[in-house]
């Protein structure tokens, strides 16, 4: 996994609440067996029209816009299907961080195993955010060691759990943690018979 | 010793590691893997010179991009590639795989209880989020996505912080013609979408326990639905007895020792739960969903409801969003809401009393002009069942087509596909944008409601023809 410290980027505000896997990734992307190339596919349906056209009033698709690697959304974001395909293409396209008042747990997860920094940050804050973000040309900076934001006049602290923060910092690869477990594993398998 | 809720009996049991300020390490007793969210889990083990830690503990089918056509040949070459490196997998790391024309074949979450791998107290996850289907059996069953997936397979463990518990308790009886689908669906449009997220959910009251194995399942498969982490039931005589005999179920005196085991497991009396919420069973109509998530649902006999009518501004955006892609007016009513497709299929409602349920709609009856119906049994052993009593007859006499197992159009992922613009009505579980197909607009129903559909051409009351649940 890729180690996650500091990161400035170009904030795109996607207004709306409940946004579902379907979404960020359509299931017609999902055959390929590759972890690479899900960016080209990202929300596919809201950025692209039946012939493949850019729909130009997708915010995505706007010039402002573009480069964008830190993306605010509303409540529930991530809700739905398990894929994984979800944060490898927002990955893909350029996204490094994630913010929203709530996430989906599953999508939640899979945003810590990729190093995508997912953050919740409650619904004032988000808010402030939007609005700043809808202006344009809006840099953030994350802190991770800090847990904080910083752009213009926003600055704000967000919350981690430390252990998730931990491995995200040090770019941890969790299965070779968990294999110093081994014994463990194995005297859990002994004492239940397996 | 303090009382326990059955989440937390099964949670201790399965308690490897727990140190403060980390998440707790967890056995997993059973890994179902399909082709889609596995490839990039079995490539990191080989990158990584990793193996299999418990094969045997992990079962394989093919379900979601199977073709349902009769000769079953898979003509897309993408596919074709996912479905090809998944028996290559299976057969490296010496994984059973329920293959396309294995007997077993079928959507994952419907053969693992069919086959008796499902059972009280274990701990079961799959790279898909409707896992938590199994939990109707008194197991935490949950979705992960590919970097668990590849994490079970090596260790057979998974790191997970301890979730809160909800309890939704469900007291009364259902009417005659409401079954469980409209039971979960009417739970979501109260409570909506998110309410259980961080929770594992048990389903309590009278009238969880009077449902069938394959109700529970249905109501357990649509918690993620509520953003639930898993649903589950305790577990009880009926969950006994459908395990019995079933290919890897313990078997002779030691199933009757385990038997004791997995009841004990149920929840304490005066067992607490982080939250609960109440329903009154006997208030729940058939329900419809009508929008872009599966909280935006209404009772048969309600209307498209008014955007304008939601308490925030938040819900009247989703709302008018909703209603424009869904094409929809507000002031309609449901009942005259026309179908184009019918999908009876999925790990929500494809098991042999969901087409026993929409065959007794069908009997005698033909699908209304225009509309496609397919029904797409939910594994091969349903099929062949259904066959034995008749019921592909009573289908195809009513001009259903009797397609071969898969997941087929709960995500169209494979050929079964809803055109853009066309309406379905759907057993499935979801009905956001574009899922049945780009511009498709899907309306979540039971295998009753959906049946009546496709006879009528819009959607019916079902209670109108219904004697019995």
């Amino acid at each position: 996994m890729k180690a996650f410290q500091t990161f400035e980027g170009l904030v795109c505000p996607l207004d709306r609440t409940n946004v579902d896997t379907d979404q960020i990734i359509p299931k017609q992307f999902l055959k390929r067996v590759e972890r690479k190339g899900f960016g080209a596919c990202l929300f596919y349906n809201w950025r692209f029209d039946e012939k493949g056209n850019k729909k130009t009033d997708f915010i995505l698709n706007q010039p402002d816009y573009a480069g964008a690697s830190i993306l605010v959304a509303r409540d529930n974001f991530g809700c739905g299907s398990s894929r994984e395909h979800a944060p490898w293409a927002l990955q893909d396209y350029g996204f490094r961080v994630i913010i929203a008042p709530s996430f989906a747990d599953i999508f939640f997860n899979n945003c810590q195993k990729n190093g995508v920094l997912a953050i919740r940050l409650d619904e004032r804050k988000v808010e402030t955010l939007i609005g700043c973000a809808s202006q344009g040309a809006f840099h953030l900076t994350v802190n991770l060691a800090e847990q904080t934001l910083t752009g213009n006049e926003f600055k704000e602290k967000f919350d981690i759990d430390p252990y998730q923060k931990e491995l995200l910092i040090k770019g941890l690869d969790e299965i070779a943690i968990t294999l110093n477990y081994d014994n463990d594993i194995t005297a859990y398998e002994q004492r239940h018979a397996m | 010793m303090k009382p326990r809720t059955i989440i937390e009996k099964i949670w201790d049991q399965h308690l490897i590691h727990r140190e403060n300020g980390k998440p707790d390490l967890l056995y997993i007793d059973l890994h179902l893997v399909h082709e889609v969210t596995s490839p990039q889990a079995f490539e990191g083990l080989r990158m990584n010179h990793r193996s299999v830690r418990r094969p045997e503990r992990t079962f394989a089918t093919v379900d979601h991009n199977v073709p349902t056509a009769q000769n079953r040949e898979t003509k897309d070459s993408i596919s074709k590639i996912q479905i090809e490196t998944l028996q290559k997998n299976c057969k490296d790391f010496g994984i059973e795989l329920a293959d396309i024309y294995s007997p077993h074949q079928g959507i994952v979450h419907v053969i693992g209880p069919e086959l008796g791998l499902t059972q009280p107290g274990k701990t079961i996850v799959c790279g898909d989020s409707h896992t938590s289907t199994h939990g109707a059996f008194g197991a935490i069953a949950f979705g992960i996505g590919t970097s668990e997936v590849e994490h079970v397979l090596a260790t057979q463990t998974l790191w997970q912080k301890r979730p809160k518990t909800m309890q939704i308790k469900v007291n009364g009886q259902l009417g005659i013609g409401v079954g469980a689908k409209d039971l979960i669906l009417a739970i979501i449009a109260k409570y909506g979408i998110s309410i259980g997220t961080g929770h594992i959910v048990e389903y309590t009251g009278e009238a969880i326990r009077r449902l069938s194995m394959e109700e529970r399942m249905t109501v357990c498969n649509m918690s993620i639905e509520a953003g639930a982490r898993a649903g589950l039931i305790s577990p009880d005589q009926t969950t006994v007895d459908y395990i019995k005999g079933r290919r890897f179920a313990p078997k002779g005196a030691v199933f009757e020792e385990t038997t004791r085991k997995w009841l004990e497991l149920a929840s304490d009396e005066g067992a607490s739960y982080d939250r609960t919420i109440e329903i009154d069973a006997s208030e729940i109509e058939p329900q419809v969903t009508w929008g872009t998530n599966p909280s935006m649902g209404a009772s048969i006999n309600d209307t498209v409801p008014d955007p304008e009518s939601f308490e925030s501004e938040e819900k009247r955006q989703a709302a008018r969003k909703a209603i424009t892609y869904m094409d929809l007016k507000p002031g309609t009513p449901i009942h005259d809401i026309p179908i184009d497709v019918v999908f009876i299929g999925s790990c929500t409602n494809s098991r042999i009393s969901d087409l026993r349920q929409a065959a007794q709609i069908a009997n005698g009856k033909h699908v209304h002009e225009g509309v496609r119906a397919l029904i797409v049994p939910g594994s091969y052993t349903i099929k062949k069942q259904a066959e034995a009593e008749g019921l592909d007859k009573v289908f195809k006499e009513a001009g259903f087509e009797w397609r071969e197992a898969g997941c087929s159009m709960c995500l169209a992922m494979n050929d079964d596909i809803v055109p853009s613009g066309k309406r379905c009505a759907s057993t499935s579980n979801r009905n956001f944008e574009g899922r049945q197909g780009t511009g498709s607009r899907t309306h979540l129903v039971s295998p009753a409601m959906a049946a009546a559909a496709a006879i009528h051409g819009h959607f019916a009351d079902i209670r109108e023809f219904a004697t019995t649940r």
